[in-house]
């Protein structure tokens, strides 16, 4: 009779011990995706940027100091570390490098005038926004996680199986404050 | 969140069991009328079991049908689809499909049985009526709804009332002219059968019992979308002037039907004021909260 309600309570804790890893698992891979999310709105846009330099050089080519900004400042995002806030840094120079081609556009009317570069430009605004919106939701994992393995008793489970806090993505202050613009 | 989808998925089940138990309590009306016994009821039972399974999976396709949604051309509703796509990377949701329909009342709904096979439809007028941010907001409130599996309840709901609505109809036409093959021996004999009066007003009851079932599954989570909208733009203003602009807009939503009102973002009936005086019978069938207290609770955000 001792034996059975022994062996009982061992089940139930059991499982609620399983029960409880696997909802960390679950939120630790939400996680994990919403940072690939992430990673795939920010290729989108270092995919567009080759096709927009050449677009701009057909009409704006001794502007070389700006397009040269630009195309520096994607190859160091593409070999930017995986770490969210090295890549958070490399993703705000080519945010700003953008800004400045745009600006910089303004003075071309045929530039702008480019069905092409009015596509492209349209496109890379809505990566951008996209991007916004795909930090949100990284956010938002993060939020429900940290709390998950921080909360009792999920912090027992989370300690024995080292599930580690995650870093919130954080704007950089070069984010923060508007990219100067020069002409 | 997950209590939400989880009730949700409760309120599915009782519908459907709801909408066989009202169906088969008609079909032993209609035997009692007609006076062929338990037929009626097994027919019933056996439509209505069938109906439920069907519309699990169909009835999305019917709502978007009835309200003649055609899928939004990707190049000439460029906007929308981006606006969806954005706000379901913000939400994790997979893409719902997108529909416009051709009504100059700005009005949406979202359909679907789950995140993974939603629909969402807006009017065209609404497209024309709001800026960015405001769409956004209506979008937003619609992807909440799927989110939170609002869309299997409301779009079982269309396809069940609608059919309660309709048999009754039929029986209650079909009784004008001597409901079937009753002699007329039979028939004054039958005069006197109180289960006959029992019949006929459980056919008028069944409607009703449809339109309850219809308003009380609906009202409170239209404040639910409003809020989780919210959360999603992280901009409650956006969602706020949108509503205010229904509030102002007067148009009838011609595309929307009793079926399918409580689907939509707001009221599409006008015989209802959205002034926020209503009476007791009106607040028991209303679909949706009076507009001005949905955007006095967001301000409070």
């Amino acid at each position: 009779m001792n034996l059975l309600a022994i062996l009982l309570i061992v089940v139930v804790l059991l499982v609620v011990i399983v029960t409880m890893y696997n909802s960390l698992i679950r939120r630790r891979n939400e996680v994990d995706n919403a940072w690939s999310q992430i990673d795939v709105q920010l290729k989108r846009r270092l995919d567009l940027i080759p096709n927009l330099v050449e677009t701009v050089k057909g009409y704006a080519s001794h502007e070389k100091a700006t397009l040269d900004a630009v195309i520096q400042a994607r190859s160091s995002a593409m070999s930017a570390s995986v770490s969210p806030m090295a890549q958070a840094t490399a993703d705000n120079a080519v945010t700003g490098a953008l800004r400045q081609l745009f600006a910089l556009s303004e003075a071309y009317p045929d530039l702008k005038a480019n069905q092409g570069f009015a596509s492209l430009q349209e496109e890379l605004s809505n990566t951008e926004s996209r991007i916004a919106y795909a930090r949100q939701f990284y956010g938002d994992a993060v939020l429900l996680y940290n709390t998950a393995i921080q909360k009792f008793p999920g912090s027992l489970i989370a300690g024995a199986f080292k599930f580690l806090k995650r870093e919130f993505f954080e704007a950089e202050a070069a984010a923060r404050t508007t990219p100067e613009v020069k002409f | 969140m997950n209590d939400l989808i989880a009730s949700n998925k409760r309120r599915t089940f009782f519908l459907l069991t709801g909408f066989v138990f009202i169906t088969v309590l008609v079909g032993m009306a209609v035997g009692v009328l007609i006076g062929n016994g338990p037929t009626g009821t097994i027919i019933a039972l056996v439509f209505s079991a069938v109906f439920a399974f069907g519309s699990y999976w169909k009835s999305d396709s019917v709502a978007l049908r009835v309200s003649r949604a055609v899928p939004a051309d990707p190049v000439e509703f460029r906007r929308l689809h981006n606006l969806v796509e954005g706000l379901c990377i913000a939400s994790g949701l997979p893409k719902p499909r997108v529909f416009v329909i051709r009504d100059d009342a700005p009005n949406a709904f979202a359909t679907g049985r789950n995140p993974k096979h939603a629909a969402i439809a807006v009017t065209t007028g609404l497209l024309e009526k709001m800026n960015r941010v405001e769409l956004e907001g209506v979008v937003a409130h619609e992807l909440s709804h799927i989110k939170n599996y609002d869309i299997l309840v409301s779009t079982l709901a269309v396809t069940l009332v609608g059919t309660i609505a309709l048999i009754t109809d039929i029986t209650i036409r079909m009784m004008w002219w001597n409901g079937g093959r009753v002699s007329r021996g039979n028939d004054r004999r039958d005069s006197t059968n109180p289960l006959a009066f029992i019949g006929i007003a459980l056919l008028i009851l069944a409607p009703i019992l449809a339109r309850i079932m219809q308003a009380s599954i609906s009202r409170r989570r239209e404040t639910l979308a409003d809020v989780s909208a919210c959360k999603m733009t992280r901009y409650p203003p956006g969602l706020i002037s949108a509503l205010e602009k229904l509030q102002a807009d007067s148009t009838v939503t011609h595309s929307a039907s009793m079926a399918t009102a409580h689907m939509w973002i707001e009221q599409p009936m006008s015989g209802v004021n959205d002034a926020g005086r209503l009476g007791v019978w009106h607040k028991l069938f209303n679909t949706h909260p009076p507009l001005a207290e949905r955007i006095a609770l967001l301000r409070e955000i």
